[in-house]
């Protein structure tokens, strides 16, 4: 039998060869088969999981509920230290200083990662704006959307926090942080389907000591990731109400 | 129980009012006007029982309200209640949640120091297993043109409440 394990399509290409690394780990760890399946985008990996072809899958903050509420998946580990969290730039030398001298109709560059737009959004709101009167331009990448900002093709960028500390330090010299989300409780979660309801104890065993052997620890260096915490159910059911409170904006 | 607000917490000149509070009885409240902006970035969330008992804070509630965590569990969540607030507000409040739908909305809240800070409000019952099981709210930093035109539209739902 063999299981499928896919990646939220939100991660950096950088990472593709570490996943498959880490997919050998699993499967050799839990002695079980595991096909990586790496979607190209949110469309295909919300298909997947509504026909219920996915097992095992490092889910964005998004997806959560649907994996947890509709389809019965548990979440195992959360990446050790540091939340998920968003921002707001613009270029260095914009007369912007804060979100809210930013024009209705200003052209907002952002990816097409829905919890960090979902979180620059409720950054920009204090200035008034949101979906109907702003301009979204899509950017495949972070240092797509930092590169908008530079050439004046947009007003202001979202990013996640983590994308825009790894960019170039010439790059985010050149650009101005106007606001930083501080909200602590947002993560990805490696959630299991209940399919492999019986492997969920051994697999979260082995995900938290990854961090102790130094074999282990290479493919986590690889996914920029420093190890995994074991997670509370009722945390991440309080995350999905957040998520939830967070997506309702009435008519 | 709710205690009454005590005048050494408060800085500065206050006026006095006393609430009657759903559940809590007479409150005495002391507010001036002195205004605390919302933070930047920050989500300010609490959870409830079904009975609108704080049984969960965040950091960043905690430090807004200006109480201690150890005051906030088990307290009712009137307890930030502010007299310029109608009670239409509020009743319109529990009755969505106690429905199972979402309400939104934008509120003055009071701190122990007797001043105040504006959040536009989102609050979600909790359901597990089907079950409401409470309520969850998330706060953040409201548009202060929204602010200005509830400033005005509580004025007036407040007058017209003392009035009936
Ligand atoms: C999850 C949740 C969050 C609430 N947050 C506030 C709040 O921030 N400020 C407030 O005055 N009332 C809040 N309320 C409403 C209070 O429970 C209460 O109804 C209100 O303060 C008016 O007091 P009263 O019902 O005793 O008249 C909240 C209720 C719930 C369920």
């Amino acid at each position: 039998m063999s299981y499928t394990f896919t990646v939220s399509p939100d991660f950096s290409p950088d990472y593709i060869a570490g996943w498959f690394v880490f997919n050998t780990w699993l499967q050799r760890t839990l002695e079980t088969g595991f096909h990586l399946e790496l979607m190209d985008d949110f469309d295909s990996l919300h298909n997947a999981i509504r026909q219920d072809r996915i097992d095992l899958v490092y889910a964005n903050p998004y997806d959560a509920a649907m994996l947890v509420r509709e389809k019965g998946f548990t979440a195992l580990v959360k990446p050790r230290g540091g939340a998920d969290e968003a921002l707001i730039a613009v270029a260095a030398e914009s007369e912007t200083r804060a979100v809210e001298d930013l024009p209705e109709g200003a052209r907002i560059a952002a990816t097409d990662d829905p919890d960090v737009q979902l979180m620059g959004m409720i950054l920009l709101e204090p200035a008034g704006l949101g979906k109907d009167n702003t301009v979204r331009v899509e950017c495949d990448n972070y240092v797509l959307v930092a590169k908008r900002l530079l050439t004046g093709e947009s007003d202001a960028g979202i990013f996640l926090t983590k994308a825009f500390d790894e960019l170039s330090r010439p790059v985010r010299e050149r650009l101005k942080v106007l606001v930083r989300s501080d909200i602590q409780v947002i993560h990805h979660y490696l959630m299991a389907g209940p399919r492999i309801a019986d492997l969920h104890p051994k697999l979260q065993k082995a995900l938290v000591n990854m961090g102790e052997a130094p074999k282990t620890v290479r493919i986590l260096e690889q996914l920029k990731l420093p190890g995994w915490d074991p997670v509370d159910p009722e945390e991440v059911e309080f995350m999905i109400d957040l998520m939830e409170t967070l997506k309702f904006s009435p008519a | 129980m709710l205690q009454d607000m005590d005048p050494a917490d408060v800085k500065g000149e206050y006026r006095e009012y006393t609430l009657e509070l759903y559940g809590v009885g007479p409150r005495k409240v002391l507010v001036t006007d002195e205004e605390v902006p919302y933070p930047d970035g920050r989500l300010i969330v609490s959870r409830t029982d079904t009975d609108g008992i704080i049984t969960h804070v965040n950091r960043s509630f905690v430090v807004m309200s200006g109480y201690e965590e150890e005051e906030l569990i088990g307290a009712p969540h009137s307890i930030l209640r502010h007299p310029d607030m109608p009670k239409a507000a509020f009743r319109d409040l529990w009755a969505t949640v106690q429905r199972g739908d979402i309400w939104q909305g934008y509120v003055k809240n009071l701190r122990k120091d007797g001043a105040y800070y504006w959040v536009k409000a989102t609050v979600i019952p909790n359901i597990r297993g089907g079950q409401v099981v409470g309520y969850t709210s998330v706060r953040r930093k409201p548009d202060r043109r929204k602010v200005e035109e509830c400033i005005d539209l509580y004025a007036r739902m407040r007058q017209e409440e003392a009035a009936t």
